[in-house]
């Protein structure tokens, strides 16, 4: 059996030697991708990078914290345009991602008071309400878009005579390693359990003494930062900025990955991430079987496989772990 | 003062379509407990089918009862074929809610593929431009239609849910599911009917709704998330809260729009609901969160 001794051992990511071979070896792959993998896979990857990280802070949300969001576009576009605007002033990348993440986590912050008196199909609505509202503002006021030519970003330089491409993927990838481990921490912190214990019993929680609204505060206000710090790099990815790009339907993008990743699950938020970046890439110009194909994959996954594909992955290792034998 | 009047009954028209879509919303968020998400592209795919029938030169009247029997079945088919198997499954509430955005992805692509996402003219009998003077204010022949197919809506669902039997095993059901599963109700038949008549009165906003814009996949989104604002504004679980707050949501958008802001007549929607539920979290007449530890 293996049993977790000690809470070092807890936090572990592998506590096997093999797993952890195994692991370094991943991301070591990963981290020379420019090296070995065709271009094309560059841009499609570093997408897949940015987006798991808007999709752990929504699942940090809805997973972990309980709380429905349907708000993610909002805080997406809070991030994308704090981020635009620092820029274009001048401020350098790292400071200007933090100012996004950071304009993201406080609207995120004001967002959550409602969560503190609303529950389920309400919360739905008021964050829903504001992702309209700042879709709205976005769309109508001009000096915040840069009216109808939308804003431009000034692209990344490449430092050591790398390729601009190979330089974003690194740059995107140590973020998504930053934020992933962050993730990892901070469920296996006070402020995780926290959540958990809100998810599934807000009363027996707060009789416990955890402060309700501190946490569910925190959740939002985390889960937005992530979120912004994601429209900021899909904006220096984008390389320009439109309000079209953060309406209802990318809200509901960050929603099929983290469904179909697995709620509560860090690694399956990644995988969702891959499945919504992915699949449309591989359909190509049959743009109508992505929802059709999204959609079954929700269905699917709600009635075969409730933990979604961070499910699958740990049965196949629980299979595995065995092998041969069974 | 008539300027008032005539935006106050603009409101009224759009706030009676609001009130369809809520009514149905409410209708399946008191029985099974799930916010349909899927209710815009239910009404879509209706309306949709009314508007090929409409087009090969079926009669309205006859197309518009297709559509709601076609919606209806999708809706029917969604509840035994996906929620009742997720429940079996164990799926929470947050599960079931994201199924009907499943359902709601599916259509919508669906559509997508058979009817071209281009915008089309729907084919109406009651026009948009022939106008009556009541009073001091003008009230077109489609507004005047919507807010009697309202109207009609919510009478025939006022007397099947509280005159009828079938309406009084709806109300055991949504009360006490186990209760009334003890007492020989079909729980299950009587789920499925309340999901075809909220898919229904969503076809029927469709329909209504669909001469005022141009018909594309998309149309009925908008609407859908006004009734769902209208719903929660007038409690989720209270059928009158959903009528009124779709009446007061159509009203209160309509003299937002003409007297503080054209662009951001949605947003001041959302924000006066956002301001009501904080004051009433469980809506204006809705009875909730009386939680037992």
């Amino acid at each position: 059996m293996d049993l977790v001794e000690s809470y070092r051992e807890e936090l572990r990511f592998a506590r096997k030697p093999l797993g952890r071979a195994l692991l370094i070896l991943l991301l070591v792959a990963a981290a020379l991708l420019p090296w070995w993998g065709p271009r094309a896979w560059l841009t499609r990857a570093s997408l897949v990078w940015l987006f798991a990280v808007g999709v752990i802070g929504q699942n940090l949300l809805i997973g972990y914290a309980g709380l429905i969001s349907f708000g993610q576009a909002g805080f997406l576009a809070i991030g994308a345009y704090t981020f635009g605007h620092l820029r274009i002033i001048g401020v350098p990348f790292p400071l200007a991602l933090a100012g996004a993440g950071g304009a993201a986590g406080l609207a995120g912050w004001l967002v959550g008071f409602p969560s503190l008196r609303l529950k389920g199909p309400y919360l739905a609505i008021a964050t829903l309400g504001f992702g309209t509202a700042t879709y709205q503002i976005f769309a109508n006021v001009e000096w915040l878009s840069g009216g109808r030519a939308g804003l431009a970003i000034p692209p990344l330089q490449a430092p050591f005579g790398l390729l601009r491409d190979t330089w974003v993927y690194l740059v995107y990838y140590a973020i998504f390693l930053l934020f992933t481990g962050t993730a990892y921490n901070l469920i296996s912190s006070y402020l995780g359990r926290a959540w958990v214990a809100v998810r599934d019993s807000d009363i027996a929680a707060e009789s416990m003494g955890v402060s309700l609204a501190r946490t569910k505060l925190l959740a939002f206000a985390i889960s937005s930062f992530y979120t912004g710090v994601s429209g900021a790099l899909m904006a220096q990815y984008l390389g320009h900025l439109e309000p079209q790009a953060f309406n209802i339907s990318e809200s509901m993008n960050f929603f099929v990955a983290v469904i179909v990743g697995g709620l509560a699950s860090v690694e399956g938020s990644i995988f969702g991430a891959a499945f919504v970046v992915l699949v449309p890439a591989l359909l190509g110009d049959l743009r109508w079987a992505v929802p059709v194909l999204f959609g079954s994959a929700i269905l699917s996954v709600l009635i075969l496989e409730p933990l979604g594909l961070a499910g699958l992955w740990l049965k196949t290792r629980l299979y595995f772990r065995l092998w041969p034998f069974r | 003062m008539p300027s008032l009047l005539q935006y106050a009954l603009s409101g009224l028209s759009a706030g009676s379509l609001y009130a369809m879509v809520a009514l149905g919303l409410v209708l399946i968020y008191r029985s099974t407990r799930v916010l349909n998400f899927a209710h815009a592209d239910m009404a879509t795919v209706g309306t949709f089918i009314a508007f090929s029938m409409i087009r090969s030169g079926v009669p309205f009247w006859l197309a518009l009862s297709m559509a709601i029997v076609a919606g209806s079945a999708v809706a029917v088919v969604f509840y035994f074929a996906a929620l009742v198997p997720a429940q079996r499954k164990g799926a929470n509430h947050l599960g079931q809610v994201i199924l009907t955005l499943g359902l709601a992805l599916i259509l919508q692509g669906l559509t997508v593929y058979q009817w071209g996402a281009e915008p089309d003219r729907f084919p109406f009998p009651l026009s948009d431009t022939a106008v009556f003077q009541v009073g001091p204010v003008f009230v077109s022949e489609l507004s005047l239609g919507t807010l009697a197919a309202a109207a009609t809506a919510s009478l025939v669902l006022y007397l099947l849910t509280q005159k009828t039997r079938l309406g009084l095993a709806m109300r055991a059901t949504s009360e006490n599911l186990q209760a009334a599963q003890t007492l020989g109700i079909p729980t299950r038949g009587v789920l499925a009917f309340a999901w075809g008549v909220a898919a229904a009165l969503a076809v029927v906003a469709g329909v209504f709704l669909a001469p005022v814009l141009l018909l594309d996949p998309f149309f009925m989104l908008d609407a859908m998330f006004k009734g769902l604002a209208a719903a929660v504004l007038g409690g989720l679980n209270s059928l009158p809260g959903a009528v009124l707050g779709g009446l007061l949501l159509g009203v209160a958008e309509s003299l937002g729009g003409a007297y503080v802001s054209l662009e951001f007549k949605t947003s001041l929607a959302f924000i006066l609901i956002v301001a009501v539920l904080l004051v009433r979290p469980e809506g204006l007449l809705g009875k909730e969160f009386q939680e037992r530890v």
